[in-house]
């Protein structure tokens, strides 16, 4: 039997959790940067308060720059900016950066291979109550289609951190998607974390599970229940969706022949899609995929609204009993 | 300062340029091209502090073109100042060139960004204007936009953080020709009174004809005067300016001279007699 990677250094998430919202790791990774690293600055759409920029606001006030409620304006001034030798951090919901503003990210900024980090917000339909026009559910195919974007979907807030201190080290686009509510705390500052290498948090070879975002947690979870059952899951966190592991989605096709994917996102073009594009080019598998079926969501507790649209650990479990039939 | 007879005989050549670059290329944007020409020299040979053998110069001034189709005028420009040999002109829209069919940054030395899509040179243009002012750089930002262009909600963004910040380091200036793809811009979607929207939203509105150098050279000096506020220069230009047959068509606005008995015709408005094909041999002075 497999089991949890000691040298992965994950939180005793069986024991009970930490429940973080994602963005406190952004706020935290961007006040770290303010304090080390002078190029950057941290550009707002008037969600100080909810996407953390706040802090930057009240911290290193010379460091924020607000452009109201202008979010096209905003990432095409990024770029403006990022050729003076700044590094700026462009922040608001993944609904209104991802999407209203996608031709300044696609023509402007990856074309013209600018220097701009995006920390999309309210990723997910967990950002409940507010309903389907904030909950963004499109950006991972949005963002991973543009040549030259690096798009990470980080698992918990300190993988946020990580990755977002990682971005201003890196030259050219990145795209940081993260959520709203408060998600278990599974990693550790002892957790490895490279952009553009998938961990295997849990070895197992019947079936690899492959998840990002809060989904790695759910993931967990269902290998856990699998384990009860005698079925030995490998766990997945493919944060980075651009640029894929190629190699640890091959090796886990290859070795455990059958794949399911979760995120907390439209099931197409999504990581799903990404996996898909691997698997089928690479090692083909039965594979199934576990996010939002091609609906919108609505409003509702943020707990609710995963379980009722299909992204729990039960859920991935069913998807994994119908790929361990398909599997020869 | 370069003299104004000059800076005529000049613009003259850079008329040329463009259309016998379009007429090779067999596509492209002529008619918003011929309007932005003074604006251009008038700016490139007589205020912009640059250096052609070395585009990324620390204590350059910028020049973004927001109207990313009339890319030829900004490459003649460029070839006559010696961002690159005028022999690359010849290339313009073909494959392996280094000049796009719209301006792409990483590829054509001189082109501060890669624009084309518009509505978005003049929130790049802002940005770098913001970058430069809070590094304390002494910097200008020029920005060329379209008047039609200016049917974009982005711009009026821009216009508002432009202003909000008090980028006085930064200089728009509007090519007025009154034609988009459409029509006339008061048909397809009335900008005016568009001084008075500039001085709405805060802007220090200078007008000219846009083909008066003496002017444009003026307003670039205003704007240098200029504290507190970004500048926007309305140039009243005419699209298609200096071939007849192009002059206020606006179905030149994206088509090229046909090679042959058009862009020979077109030149001769221009007072340039040679057979087309020679003046890609000689260099720009060349007159024939």
């Amino acid at each position: 039997m497999g089991g949890i990677r000691e040298d992965m250094h994950l939180a005793d998430y069986r024991k009970g959790v930490d429940m973080v919202p994602s963005r406190d790791g952004y706020g935290h990774g961007l006040l770290w940067l303010c304090e080390h690293d002078d190029r950057v600055v941290v550009c707002d759409a008037d969600l100080a308060k909810s996407t953390r920029t706040i802090w930057v606001r009240d911290k290193f006030p010379e460091k924020h720059v607000d452009f109201g409620i202008s979010e096209q304006d905003m990432l095409a001034e990024a770029g403006g900016m990022s050729r003076t030798g700044l590094v700026p951090f462009v922040t608001t919901y993944g609904v209104f950066v991802a999407g209203r503003a996608w031709d300044q990210v696609r023509t402007s900024i990856c074309y013209g291979d600018l220097n701009v980090k995006i920390g999309g917000a309210h990723g997910g339909i967990s950002v409940g109550p507010d309903g389907p026009t904030h909950q963004s559910l499109e950006e991972i195919p949005l963002m991973r289609v543009l040549p030259g974007m690096t798009l990470v979907v980080p698992t918990d807030a300190p993988e946020c951190q990580k990755a977002t201190i990682w971005a201003a080290s890196h030259e050219g686009p990145v795209y940081l998607r993260f959520g709203r509510e408060g998600v278990p705390v599974i990693t550790t500052e002892e957790t490895p974390f490279t952009v553009g290498r998938a961990e295997v948090y849990r070895d197992g070879d019947d079936v690899a599970i492959i998840a990002c975002g809060p989904l790695v947690y759910e993931a967990l979870v269902a290998a856990d229940t699998l384990a009860k059952e005698g079925i030995d899951a490998r766990v997945i966190n493919c944060h980075t969706i651009k640029p894929m592991d190629v190699d640890t989605v091959v090796t886990a096709a290859r070795e455990c022949g059958a794949v399911v994917t979760a995120e907390e996102a439209q099931v197409y073009g999504g990581l799903g899609g990404a996996i898909a594009e691997v698997i089928c080019q690479h090692c083909p598998v039965p594979m199934r995929i576990v996010g939002i079926e091609d609906t919108f969501g609505e409003s509702g507790s943020p707990r609710e609204l995963l379980d009722r649209y299909g992204m729990n650990s039960g859920n991935i479990i069913a998807k994994v009993k119908e790929v361990l039939k398909m599997k020869k | 300062m370069v003299e104004t007879k000059e800076l005529e005989e000049i613009s003259r050549k850079i008329r040329r340029d463009i259309m016998v670059m379009l007429a090779e290329a067999g596509s492209g944007h002529s008619g918003g091209s011929l309007s932005a020409v003074e604006v251009l020299v008038s700016l490139f040979w007589n205020i912009l502090k640059h250096d052609p053998e070395n585009p990324a110069w620390e204590e350059r001034d910028w020049f973004v073109l927001s109207k990313g189709h009339a890319c030829p005028v900004l490459y003649a420009v460029l070839a006559a100042r010696g961002y690159f040999p005028r022999e690359t002109l010849w290339t313009l829209r073909k494959l392996d060139s280094i000049l796009q069919g719209h301006p792409h940054r990483l590829k054509t030395p001189g082109v501060e960004f890669s624009t084309g899509s518009l509505g978005q040179g003049l929130s790049l243009a802002t940005g770098a204007a913001m970058g430069l002012k809070r590094q304390g750089k002494p910097n200008s930002v020029f920005v060329l936009t379209g008047d039609g262009e200016q049917t974009e909600g982005a711009i009026w963004e821009a216009g508002m953080t432009a202003a909000h910040y008090r980028l006085d380091n930064l200089c728009a200036v509007c090519d007025r020709n009154y034609l988009m793809i459409d029509g006339n811009t008061e048909e397809v979607m009335g900008l005016d009174p568009l001084p008075d929207k500039w001085r709405a939203f805060k802007w220090h509105v200078i007008e000219v004809d846009g083909h008066d150098l003496r002017q444009l050279t003026y307003a670039y000096q205003r704007f240098i005067l200029e504290k507190k506020r970004p500048t926007m220069i309305i140039a009243n230009t005419i699209k298609g300016r200096g071939v007849s047959f192009m002059e206020n068509q606006a179905d030149w606005h994206g088509a090229a001279p046909k090679k042959g008995e058009q862009v020979q015709q077109a030149l001769a408005d221009l007072g340039f007699t040679a057979p087309w094909e020679e003046y890609m041999k000689h260099d720009f002075d060349w007159l024939g």
